[in-house]
């Protein structure tokens, strides 16, 4: 057992050497399929996270009547940070909501009058109340119009308004939107794997296809199928392992030049970064990759021509 | 050792490559199988190598039939076997020691076993000067000298020639008969298929002759007669 399996290991090895226009082909094509498998791995997490971005920037903002006291918003607060849906509730007081209204328009005179003129501070003290995720909108939309911590002692709602509304149709958008591109995404990656795969494949039935009359005397000579198949299928390996370090290798320069890049452009990711920190996981992801897609296409191939 | 009990063998209704077939081959025999290009030659050894099956009939080898082996007994059935081809069919990126040292580790052969068996094959077909060359560099005289020495590298019961001349000039013939005779004198049966009329009449040993799928004449010490 030994014995074949060393046999299988250097003859797999000389062939792979021997036949150097055969082998290389097979590893291009099987470096371009694992780029393109890394690349989705990018592409995919950048998506993520600028849809993350996006999420973290929707929330919805309650405003409570000018008379509500500030411990009932408090208490309302209170409710709203125990449900499952909330991530955070920030409150803003009549005060501070004043004096951001004053540091915003501090360059527009008429705006300050206006609000000077009216003698007392027409603003709302408001809770801005970021969910977990926008499907929860709805429901804590819900909850600030019919909880009874929401109504002041004499029965009067003390939420003014909440913004919902005028959010929904922007929220609705997004949710939809992620749904397609997340869809969409996967349905793209699903094809353009299947389509490498085929092409690897295809190379290395290829490459067989060359070895097909070898096969039929190793056949011949009374050698075993695990003796004539074992050489190719360490080949393939071979092959996996070669491709999976070149395209490891090249996505280094690849992810420095265009980390500032994409910094740039979805806020808080950087490609450089991302690699670097996850290079365990993209190692073993594209290396087993490698490895299988180059075992199994040649096992698969050189069935066929072991039926002498 | 080799018997042939009444087999056919039909590649579809109007292609018989073998007609009712009854040979009996004894152990140390060396027998010629002679007739015209489609007489069934090749068909006969395909079917003894288990490349093919027969449509009617069975192949024994000793007691067992061939046809019904399990694939792990077929390979060791196999690894009995010599087999040369007129087209050499050797391993085009082995070198000639690699291409004998092949069939010997197929067998499972120890790696001492091979370094001490291969040069000495490789001396009794008289290529020891080309054992690291491969066979695009040999003449077709070489290469099927190669052949022979992967034949026999394994000690085989039986060594099965197909046309083993066929693509040879009259002495690189002569020579490679001359080998197969001496490997027949050392015990080993011989099944030799040929159109070559000089080289059956200077074996002077068991001839069958074929003709469209049937054995015509069995002469035990035959001359070429078509």
């Amino acid at each position: 057992m030994f014995l074949s399996l060393k046999r299988v290991v250097k003859t797999g090895f000389i062939n792979f050497w021997r036949n150097g226009f055969v082998s290389t082909s097979s590893v291009v094509v099987m470096t371009i399929t694992l780029f393109v498998m890394g690349s989705l791995i990018f592409v995919n997490e950048m998506l993520d996270s600028s849809l993350e971005l996006l999420r973290d920037k929707v929330d919805i903002n309650a405003y409570f009547v000018i008379d509500a006291p500030e411990e009932s918003i408090l208490a309302v607060q209170g409710t709203l940070e125990q449900l499952d849906e909330v991530e955070t509730v920030v409150y803003t007081s009549r005060e501070e909501a004043e004096a951001r209204f004053r540091e915003r328009h501090k360059d527009d005179e008429i705006e300050i009058q206006a609000l000077d003129e009216l003698g007392s501070n027409p603003l709302l003290a408001s809770l801005s109340i970021k969910a977990k995720d926008p499907t929860h909108y709805e429901r804590i939309n819900e909850f600030l119009q019919s909880d009874p911590s929401t109504v002041s002692t004499d029965g009067v709602p003390i939420v003014a308004k909440v913004n919902f509304n005028e959010n929904k149709a922007a929220i609705e958008k997004l949710e939809q939107w992620m749904k397609a591109i997340e869809t969409f995404g996967m349905v793209l990656s699903g094809v353009l794997v299947a389509v490498s795969v085929i092409i690897v494949f295809n190379t290395i039935r290829m490459t067989i296809y060359i070895s097909r009359e070898e096969i039929a005397v190793m056949r011949l000579v009374g050698a075993s199928d695990m003796y004539i198949r074992g050489p190719f299928v360490f080949s393939g390996i071979m092959s996996g392992i070669i491709a999976a370090t070149v395209t490891l290798i090249s996505f280094y320069p690849l992810s420095i030049w265009l980390g500032p890049s994409t910094q740039e452009f979805f806020g808080d990711f950087n490609l450089f970064i991302f690699y670097t920190q996850n290079f365990g996981r993209i190692f073993i992801i594209i290396m087993l990759t490698g490895v299988f897609l180059g075992a199994f296409s040649s096992f698969l191939a050189v069935k066929k021509y072991l039926r002498v | 050792m080799i018997y042939f009990d009444n087999v056919s063998k039909y590649y579809s209704d109007d292609s018989v490559a073998l007609e009712e077939v009854t040979l009996s081959i004894a152990p140390g025999e060396f027998v010629s199988i002679v007739g015209h290009s489609g007489a069934g030659k090749t068909t006969l050894l395909k079917l003894l190598l288990v490349e093919e099956g027969p449509s009617e009939g069975s192949i024994y080898f000793h007691s067992t039939d061939i046809h019904k082996l399990r694939r792990a007994h077929l390979t060791k059935y196999r690894q009995r076997i010599g087999t040369v081809f007129q087209d050499f069919r050797l391993l085009p990126n082995r070198t000639t020691y690699e291409n004998i040292a092949f069939a010997m580790e197929a067998a499972g052969r120890a790696d001492d076993e091979i370094q001490a068996d291969v040069p000495h094959v490789l001396d009794l077909v008289d290529l020891s000067d080309k054992m690291w060359n491969f066979p695009d560099e040999l003449s077709g005289g070489e290469r099927q000298r190669v052949a022979i020495a992967r034949a026999i590298v394994n000690q085989p019961d039986i060594i099965i020639a197909d046309e083993p001349t066929g693509n040879l000039d009259p002495i690189n013939t002569y020579e490679i008969v001359q080998i197969l005779k001496k490997i027949n004198d050392l015990g080993t049966t011989v099944v030799l298929t040929t159109h070559n009329k000089g080289v059956i009449d200077s074996l002077g040993r068991r001839v069958v002759t074929m003709d469209s799928g049937r054995i015509v004449r069995d002469d035990t010490s035959g001359r070429y007669v078509m």
